[in-house]
C-alpha cells in the first residue's frame, strides 16, 4: 500500500483539526443563543439552550433505542431469503420436470 | 407549442412508444426531450378544465389544472428528466419503457380531474414501476416486486371501491374535497394512505424501494408517494387525524433507519419519515401547513432523488450497498461524495438548502395551531433525519473505516444528473421565492429569521455532536449484517407459517383417508374369499333345504300367534 496516495482523512492530524473545528462552531452556537434576541412561540423555547440540549439527548435516545430494539428485532441477513429460495426452487423444478401434484389413489 | 387539451401524460406515453421503435442515440434524444418539451408546454398551460368528456352519465374530467396539480406537474417533469438522464448508460429496454410510463402515469394521476380518471392511472402507477423492480432480475427483486404489486393493486381496489359508494352517495366524480364523512371517505383515505406509507402499510416501500435496479430506484422515489400526498392535499386537508399519523410517520422510521445496514433502505426509511412531515402539514390544513407540505414534497422529490442517486452510484460501482461493506470512497468518488453531501444538507434543513424553505412552514404551522406535543415530534424527527440520513449515510458509504474499495465517480450522465439535482437543492435554498412563486397559497412567509437560522443550526449541530460523542465512547451500534423486523413479518413469516400449518394438518387428514383405504384394502382378500366362486355365498344349496327354512318359518310364526 506504500505507493498509493496519501488522502486528506488518512492524516489523523487533518481529522482532529476538522474535529476542532466542529467544537468551535457547537461553542459559538450556544453563546449566540445569548447575543442574538430572538422572538419565541413557545415558553419551552426560554429554556436555556433548548434547541442545542434538545439535539444533543433527543440523538443520544434515538441511538439507545435504536440499539435495544436490536436485542429483538434482529435476524440473519438471509432470514426470508431461506424460504423464497426454496420456494421458487421448488416451483422451477416443477415446471422443469413437468410433474404435477396429482392426489391418485392406490 | 401544441393543443391546450393534451394532458401531460401523453407526451411520455408517446415517447415510450417511439422509444421502444428506436435504438441508441435516438432513444436517448426522445426519452430526454419528452420531459423537456412537456415541462416547457405547462408553463404554458392556463388554470382550468381543459378535457371534459361524458361516460355513462358521470362527467369526466381526465385533465384539469390549478396551482396545486401543477406544483406537482412541475415537480414531476424535473424528476423525470434528472431520473432519465441519471439512467441514460442502461441498456435495458424494460427499464427504459417503464421509466417514461411511469413518470407519465404520475403526471396522468396528478392532472385528474375526476376520481375515475385517478382510479385509471393509480393502477397504473403500480404496473408502470413494478418492472422497474424487477429489472434488478434477482429472487429478491422478484418476490418483493410480487409483494409490491399485491399491496399497490389492492390499494387501487380499495380506492375504486370507495369511489363507487361516494359516487352512488353524491351522485359526482369529481376529485376534490371528500373528508372522512362516509364509509366512502374511509375507504379513500386508506387507498391514499396506503400508497403514503401510513404506519403499518409502509413496508411495501422499504421491501420494495431497495431491491429496485440502482437506477429504478431513483424513479420510485419521486412519483408513487407524492402522488398520494398530492391526493391527501386535495381531498383530506384539514383531516386531523393525519396530523398524529404524520407525526407518527416523521419518528418511527427513524429507529429502524438507525439500525439498518442497507443504505438504500435506510433512505427508504427516511423517505417515510419526510413524507411524514407533508402528511402532518395536509392534516393541520391552514394555507402555511399545506404550502409547506406541498413544497416540501416538491423539495424531497429533488433532494431524496438526489441522495438515491448518490448511493445508486455506489452501488452501480461497487455492487455493493451495505453500510458494513463500505467506506473510504471518498477517496476515488470525490463528486459523488460532494452531490450526496449536498443531498444529505437538504433533508436535513441546514439553511441555505432546499429543505429548510420548506420544513420551517410546516413547523411553524404546528406551533402556530397550538399542537405542542407534535411539534416536539417533528423536531425530533428533524435531529433524527439528520442523524440517519445526513450523517450516516456519507459517513458509513464514504467515510469511516476504509474499506479498500477503489472505484472512480459513476458515468458522465449519472454525474450530470447528480449535479442538476444539487444545484436545484442549493438554488432553491438560497432563493426560495423561487419555489414561493408556484405555492398555492399566498403567505408572505419567509424562513431566514435569526430565529429560525439559529435554532435549526443548533439543533443540527448538536445531532451532529450527539453522533461524534456516541462514535468516540463505542456506543454507536455497529454496521450488521442483518435483517430487521418490521410489520412485514406478519405477510412475510407469520401467515405463510400459519397456512403452511394449515396445509399440513389438511395432510394428516389426507394421511387418515388413505389410512382408512388401507385397512378397506386389507380386507379385500377376505371378502374375496367370501364372495368369490369358492366363497360361502356363491355356493350352491339343494331346494330340499329351502323347504325346509320355509318350516321352520312358519313354525315360528305359528307359536308366535299362540303366544
Amino acid at each position: 500500500m506504500n505507493s498509493e496516495k496519501t488522502y486528506f482523512f488518512d492524516k489523523p492530524a487533518n481529522v482532529k483539526r476538522l474535529m476542532n473545528v466542529f467544537y468551535a462552531c457547537c461553542a459559538i452556537l450556544v453563546v449566540l443563543d445569548f447575543v442574538i434576541n430572538r422572538y419565541t412561540y413557545h415558553s419551552w423555547e426560554n429554556l436555556w439552550a433548548f434547541y442545542p440540549m434538545y439535539g444533543f439527548v433527543g440523538c443520544v435516545v434515538l441511538v439507545v433505542i435504536a440499539k435495544w430494539m436490536r436485542t429483538f428485532l434482529m435476524r440473519d441477513e438471509d432470514y426470508y431469503d431461506r424460504e423464497e429460495q426454496r420456494r421458487l426452487d421448488e416451483s422451477v423444478s416443477n415446471s422443469m420436470t413437468g410433474e404435477e401434484d396429482h392426489h391418485v389413489g392406490h | 407549442m401544441w393543443a391546450t387539451e393534451l394532458p401531460p401524460f401523453v407526451p411520455f406515453f408517446i415517447a415510450a412508444v417511439l422509444a421502444l421503435l428506436t435504438r441508441g442515440n435516438v432513444r436517448n434524444a426522445i426519452m430526454l426531450i419528452a420531459p423537456v418539451l412537456g415541462g416547457l408546454h405547462l408553463l404554458t398551460v392556463p388554470e382550468g378544465a381543459h378535457l371534459q368528456l361524458a361516460f355513462l352519465g358521470y362527467e369526466l374530467v381526465p385533465y384539469r389544472v390549478d396551482k396545486l396539480s401543477l406544483i406537482f406537474g412541475f415537480a414531476f417533469h424535473i424528476a423525470a428528466f434528472i431520473a432519465i438522464l441519471y439512467a441514460l448508460h442502461v441498456r435495458d429496454t424494460v427499464q427504459q419503457l417503464a421509466g417514461l410510463l411511469y413518470a407519465g402515469s404520475a403526471l396522468g394521476a396528478v392532472f385528474a380531474g375526476d376520481l375515475l380518471t385517478l382510479f385509471v392511472f393509480w393502477e397504473l402507477l403500480a404496473l408502470t414501476s413494478v418492472f422497474l423492480v424487477w429489472a434488478r432480475r434477482t429472487t429478491r427483486s422478484y418476490y418483493a416486486g410480487l409483494r409490491y404489486l399485491i399491496i399497490q393493486v389492492l390499494s387501487g381496489v380499495v380506492l375504486l371501491v370507495g369511489i363507487l359508494f361516494h359516487a352512488s352517495a353524491t351522485g359526482s366524480l369529481d376529485f376534490a374535497q371528500i373528508g372522512t364523512g362516509s364509509v366512502a371517505g374511509w375507504l379513500i383515505l386508506f387507498a391514499f394512505g396506503v400508497k403514503c406509507a401510513f404506519p403499518f402499510l409502509h413496508n411495501w416501500l422499504t421491501d420494495a424501494y431497495p431491491e429496485a435496479t440502482p437506477t429504478g430506484t431513483v424513479f420510485l422515489s419521486a412519483f408513487t408517494t407524492k402522488v398520494a400526498v398530492y391526493c391527501l392535499a386535495r381531498a383530506y386537508p384539514g383531516t386531523e387525524l393525519l396530523v398524529y399519523v404524520g407525526a407518527t410517520m416523521a419518528c418511527f422510521p427513524i429507529f429502524f433507519a438507525v439500525i439498518e445496514n442497507d443504505l438504500r433502505r435506510v433512505l427508504a426509511y427516511s423517505l417515510i419519515n419526510q413524507v411524514g412531515f407533508m402528511v402532518v402539514g395536509i392534516g393541520i390544513g391552514t394555507a402555511l401547513s399545506i404550502n409547506g407540505a406541498v413544497s416540501h414534497a416538491f423539495n424531497d422529490i429533488i433532494f431524496k432523488g438526489l441522495l438515491f442517486m448518490s448511493m445508486g452510484a455506489v452501488l452501480h460501482m461497487t455492487g455493493r450497498i451495505n453500510g458494513s461493506d463500505l467506506g473510504g470512497l471518498y477517496k476515488t468518488m470525490p463528486r459523488t461524495t460532494i452531490f450526496c453531501i449536498i443531498g444529505a444538507a437538504s433533508i436535513s434543513a441546514f439553511p441555505l438548502f432546499s429543505g429548510f424553505v420548506s420544513k420551517s412552514m410546516v413547523m411553524s404551522a404546528a406551533i402556530e395551531e397550538g399542537y405542542d406535543w407534535i411539534w416536539l415530534m417533528l423536531l425530533f424527527a428533524s435531529a433524527g433525519v439528520f442523524h440517519h440520513a445526513g450523517i450516516k449515510i456519507p459517513y458509513f458509504a464514504f467515510f469511516a473505516h476504509d474499506s479498500g474499495i477503489r472505484v472512480s465517480d459513476p458515468p458522465l450522465n449519472m454525474q450530470l444528473a447528480m449535479f442538476i439535482a444539487a444545484v436545484l437543492c442549493v438554488t432553491i435554498g438560497v432563493y426560495p421565492s423561487v419555489l414561493y412563486g408556484l405555492l398555492p397559497y399566498d403567505t408572505g412567509y419567509s424562513p431566514y429569521d435569526a430565529t429560525h437560522v439559529l435554532a435549526q443550526t443548533q439543533l443540527l449541530f448538536f445531532s451532529a455532536l450527539a453522533f461524534v460523542w456516541l462514535n468516540l465512547r463505542g456506543m454507536y451500534p455497529p454496521e450488521l449484517r442483518s435483517t430487521n423486523l418490521d410489520v412485514e413479518w406478519v405477510y412475510r413469516r407469520l401467515c405463510p407459517t400459519l397456512l403452511r400449518g394449515v396445509f399440513a394438518r389438511m395432510g394428516s387428514i389426507g394421511a387418515l383417508n388413505s389410512a382408512f383405504v388401507d385397512r378397506i384394502a386389507l380386507l379385500s382378500p377376505v371378502l374375496a374369499r367370501q364372495l368369490g366362486p369358492q366363497g360361502f355365498l356363491a355356493s350352491t344349496h339343494p331346494v330340499g333345504s329351502m323347504v325346509k327354512w320355509v318350516t321352520i318359518l312358519l313354525a315360528v310364526y305359528l307359536i308366535l300367534s299362540f303366544v
